[in-house]
């Protein structure tokens, strides 16, 4: 679907990619990763046809420079800092669903769906619109209409754990028939939602890699937390996922996003002292277990 | 089409909330307001009194301001929404270069011309409201020339806009083309060339290729029509021209020149980086 032919772009003097080579097929979801610096950005943007650049860059065949209508009508991008736009939440959209050929509701219907009522921000300019949401109103015009490639960078950054999963599960939708970009500083931002992983460093892919594809995009884990102690700290942290506390701040129990486990774990290793007893099973799984008893 | 007028009703949604376009309007709706309040309207000048009197006072003044706000205005928004990120997000979404481009630029104008036209309408109304009688000719006249020099700044600003990369470089550029054709006005430098012996036809030739000068020139026409209150290049101008040929000339000529550096603006950009 998306082929990188020896793509050099300079800034001045300063090379920025050196010769990328890279192809990427539908049903591939390919974490970009590398620091700053590392040429991710550049390389989205000769993706979209914003820069100009030496070599290839062909979506489907076509050159997205030359053929701007074709190829980003296939494309959602969400991009890592919100644009400061002042148009209001319902102009964004009509903006955007007009340009796209597609309904403004299905772009409405998803923001519903990650927790953003956009009709009722109607006339909120979106520039003063919190972080998430405006993460939220992103990822509702990127994935509301028939995209087949997206974009994004660092989409979940923003997102509450609740609107992580139906993101999730929104991008799970898609998996077979779109393929995916998504760039990051950190692996473990991105691991559990991608089957490949490419690395960049100075303009230069250093890692491309296949990752084992088990975890699945929609699943939802159980969990369940024991520690040797209240504490004030933890409850707080674990509030943010959605835990509910029993046993006077002893056990917590609550629901994470099968993609998000690693992130989840990162949080619970800050606490590791705390911990005197974990279980994390397919929700599936302890739904039935709690049906049979 | 529909891309470029859903372009340019974006930018115009986008610039109507935007913190220049309240001083823009202020500036221009107060300048009535002042010249309302200084009693212009009953003072009289070389036989021109009421609002005629006062079109004339606001189209000097215009001519003055409106070149300069056209230019930062333009220069910042567009180089300042390039900068913020406002183009990789938007140039993201499947519209033409060419609809993105010319649609920012009609949206533009009818945000930079509205209020001038509105501080225009507000004052024949407001005159008529007190009786006086509202001179017609002139202020369609004046109303078509202030159209056409507001096209040719917001050109000369989206081309400035698309060759500077940074919304201070864009800025420094633009002041610097301001000051420029400020300088080679009738008055100020052209008496000075023709003291200095420069053939008449060059200072002429500057004199109608500065778009400030055409538009002073064919304002004064109509309010001083021998232009003795003008410097020297405005007899040549006039003797060569007619009234007439003069007024269709600073009509065409500054939307000649406005369309040429917004067409030299967009190639521009179409083959260079678009964020």
């Amino acid at each position: 679907m998306i082929q990188f032919e020896n793509i050099i772009k300079r800034f001045r003097r300063h090379q920025v990619l050196k010769g990328i080579n890279l192809t990427i097929e539908r049903g591939h979801r390919v974490a970009l990763v590398g620091s700053n610096g590392a040429g991710k950005t550049t390389l989205i943007r000769c993706l979209l046809g914003e820069y100009i650049c030496e070599g290839r860059v062909l979506v489907d065949n076509m050159d997205p420079r030359h053929n701007r209508r074709k190829v980003l009508s296939k494309v959602g991008f969400v991009p890592q800092l919100p644009p400061p736009l002042r148009m209001p939440v319902g102009q964004l959209i009509r903006f955007s669903a007009s340009l796209c050929d597609t309904d403004p509701k299905r772009m409405v219907a998803v923001a519903g769906q990650l927790g953003f009522d956009a009709e009722h921000f109607h006339n909120q300019p979106f520039v003063k619109l919190s972080g998430g949401q405006k993460q939220k109103m992103l990822i509702a015009i990127a994935l509301g209409r028939e995209s087949e490639l997206l974009v994004m960078d660092e989409p979940a950054a923003n997102l509450d754990p609740e609107a992580r999963h139906i993101f999730f599960n929104l991008l799970a939708e898609k998996k077979d028939r779109a393929a995916m970009l998504i760039s990051s500083h950190r692996l473990d931002e991105v691991a559990s939602l991608v089957n490949r992983v490419v690395e960049m460093d100075q303009g230069e892919i250093v890692l491309d890699d296949r990752v084992a594809d088990l975890v699945d995009l929609s699943s939802r884990l159980y969990c369940s937390i024991r520690l040797i102690q209240p504490e004030d700290a933890f409850a707080k942290a674990v509030g943010e996922w959605g835990f509910s506390g029993s046993e006077g701040g002893l056990v917590w129990e609550g629901y994470i996003a099968g993609p998000d486990r690693l992130r989840f774990l990162g949080l619970l290793s800050r606490y590791a002292a705390l911990l005197s007893g974990m279980e994390i099973v397919e929700a599936e799984e302890k739904e039935s277990s709690v049906n049979v008893g | 089409m529909k891309y470029l007028w859903l372009a340019a009703y974006t930018d115009i949604i986008e610039s109507l909330r935007a913190r220049w376009f309240m001083v823009y309007a202020m500036v221009f709706g107060g300048l009535i307001v002042i010249l309302f309040a200084f009693g212009l309207a009953e003072s009289r000048i070389m036989g021109f009194t009421g609002l005629s009197r006062l079109l004339i006072t606001y189209i000097q003044l215009s001519m003055a301001m409106l070149p300069i706000f056209v230019l930062i205005t333009t220069v910042r928004s567009v180089a300042g929404d390039r900068e913020a990120g406002v183009f990789e997000y938007l140039l993201s979404l499947p519209i033409t270069l060419s609809a993105w481009f010319w649609g920012r630029v009609f949206g533009r104008f009818f945000v930079v011309f509205l209020p001038v036209f509105l501080a225009m309408i507000g004052a024949t109304v407001w005159g008529m409201a007190k009786g006086a009688d509202v001179p017609w000719q002139l202020l369609i006249y004046y109303t078509g020339l202030l159209m056409a020099l507001a096209w040719c700044f917001l050109g000369i600003g989206m081309l400035i806009s698309t060759l500077a990369r940074s919304a201070d470089v864009a800025q420094g550029a633009a002041f610097v083309v301001w000051l420029t054709l400020l300088l080679f006005l009738d008055l100020i430098l052209l008496g000075v060339l023709i003291q200095e012996h420069l053939p008449p036809e060059t200072a002429v030739a500057i004199a109608l290729a500065n778009p400030m000068q055409v538009f002073r020139t064919a304002t004064m026409m109509l309010f001083d029509p021998q232009l003795v209150l003008l410097g020297p290049t405005a007899y040549v101008i006039l003797d060569n021209f007619g009234q007439m040929g003069y007024i269709t000339y600073a009509l065409l000529y500054p939307i000649a020149l406005g369309t040429t550096c917004a067409g030299l603006g967009y190639l521009y950009f179409k083959r260079s980086d678009l964020p």
